[in-house]
Order: C-alpha cells, then structure tokens, then sequence
C-alpha cells in the first residue's frame, strides 16, 4: 500500500513555504470505510497529507539529512470536514521555525477559495536511541519528493532552481 | 522586562504547550513529573518562548545535551553522571532539584528534574532584566 496523501507539490520556496494539492476520487478505498455509503475524506488524512508536505519542506531545509517525523499538532482547527469525491484540495504550509532537534510549520488546508483547517504542526528530527536506525533506504524521500515533483517547481534559498540532491537508493 | 513578566510568559507558554490550569503551575513544578510534559512538549514550549519573546533557544540550551551525550567518560559512566557531570549539571541548572539526580544520576533523569524556575532562569538570560 502506497502512503501518498498528495497528488503534487506546486510550490517549494526552500526554507520558507509549500503548496501541493490533493485530488479527492470516489476510487479510493479510504472514502468507502470512513462512512458506508457517505464518502468524505476522513481529516485525519487531510492532516496527513499537509505533514508531508510541511515535512518534506523541513527535510530538504536541513539538507536531507534528518530523520523527519511528525511528533505534535499543538494546534489545528477544522472549519469544514466534509471534503467529497471530485474535490480537489490545495495545502498550504510555512515554516516557521527550523531548529537542530526540530521544527514548526503553521498550515492550512483550502477547498478552492474557501478555509477547511487551520494550525500548527511540530516535527522532530529522531536522534537519540533512533539516530543511527533506517527509517527508509536511502534515496526514498528523494524518491517521494520526485514523485510530488517537487524538482519541477521547487526554488532554493536564493530563488534559484532545486537541485536533486546526489542521494542514491540502495 | 521584570521577572515576574518572565513568570508570565513562562506560564503562558506552558498553558498553550500542556494544556495545564494556570493554577496548577508553581516555580517549583518539574514540567515532565508535575505537569505531564513529553519530551516534544519542551520542544514546543521552546517554541512558543521565541515566538513570544523574540529570543532564540538553542538545542542543548534548557537541557545540558553536550552533558549527557558526553562520550569520554567525564561526565557520563554507564549511563550514569559522574560527580563533575553533577557538578557541571548544578552549574548549568542551577534551580534544579540536584538532591533527586544525586539519589539516582542516570542520564536520563535530567529532563525529569527541570523546572519552570529553571524556565524562567534562562529566559531571564535572554532578555534584559529591570533590577
């Protein structure tokens, strides 16, 4: 089972913010067990989708090279939940603080114009007894980051565009 | 800033962080054993300190890292403090309860003996402080 919970990234201004989009299908599975014969996105999935893209964003800031984990959601709030087959999502996140053990992102989630969800996400980077565990091969996230094409839009710092970094997977 | 405005900002912090009762926070409350804290929980309450305060926190700042991952034996023995890691550990958190390291010294007890005066001591090194 692929754990994808974004179709594309549209925006990746290194160190700053992310845009992606979710495309909402009747043909997923995950619409049919939330609620027999009512399928809307369940918002855990929605959260899940913006981590990943909050995630990715704190990945690529600290160079590829922690172990990036959503570890808290201090504060998030859902206006709207009932998202439908045919939807489509837009995720919209910004760091604001990256740090060595972590960092903090503020997101939203919209439905066109209108404001579904709105907070904060806090991520670790895993040390400790962990820092020397495999939580993917090498390369996956690279992987994951081309296949949200990431590199097609994505800027660093100074506005130029995102290189792929020379990580190889094993 | 006057510390008791420190005092304020600290229990701010960890009212939005812990979703604790103002009046459950003392000087003396350690945040993991008195007030649940986890260690992400200090991550956040570092956190919402910078953002209102405009201070920078660095990793290692609150809890002396340097101290318990310290490799060379000066320090740490066996996942144990030695003497001078209590004592470097007494320096650098002054308000902490050293009597309950002392009694058990593993590593890991460090974060547990932290406390929201030892918060507010180092938030006070961060801002100017009207005497």
């Amino acid at each position: 089972m692929h754990w994808y919970w974004i179709d594309r990234i549209t925006v990746f201004e290194s160190q700053n913010r992310a845009e992606s989009i979710k495309v909402v299908s009747l043909g997923e599975d995950h619409l049919h067990d939330h609620f027999p014969y009512f399928p809307v996105m369940p918002a855990s999935l929605i959260i899940e989708g913006i981590a990943q893209t909050a995630g990715l964003l704190l990945y690529e800031a600290k160079g590829y090279k922690e172990k990036v984990v959503l570890a808290k959601i201090p504060r998030f709030t859902l206006f709207n939940v009932e998202v439908k087959p045919g939807e489509v999502l837009t995720y919209k996140v910004k760091l604001e603080s990256v740090r060595e053990d972590g960092g903090v992102a503020s997101v939203w989630a919209y439905r066109e114009n209108e404001l579904l969800a709105e907070g904060e996400l806090m991520f670790a980077h895993l040390g400790g007894n962990f820092a020397d565990q495999s939580l993917f091969a090498d390369g996956d996230m690279i992987d994951m980051m081309r296949l949200f094409r990431v590199f097609e839009v994505g800027v660093d710092a100074t506005g130029k565009k995102l290189i792929p970094p020379d990580i190889k997977n094993k | 800033m006057r510390k008791e405005e420190v005092y304020e900002h600290v229990k701010k912090a960890l009212i939005e962080a812990l979703a604790v009762d103002e009046n459950e926070i003392k000087p003396e409350s350690t945040l993991i054993g008195d007030l649940g804290a986890e260690s992400i929980d200090i991550l956040d309450i570092v956190f919402q300190l910078e953002k209102m305060l405009g201070i920078k926190i660095e990793r290692g700042e609150l809890v002396p890292e340097d101290v318990a991952n310290d490799k060379e034996g000066k320090f740490v023995q066996d996942n144990k403090l030695t003497a001078l890691g209590i004592a470097e550990i007494k320096k650098r958190m002054p308000y902490a309860n050293i009597e309950e390291l002392e009694k058990n010294p593993m590593v890991a007890n460090i974060k547990t003996i932290l406390t929201v005066r030892d918060l507010c001591y180092m938030v006070e090194s961060k801002v100017d402080i009207e005497p």
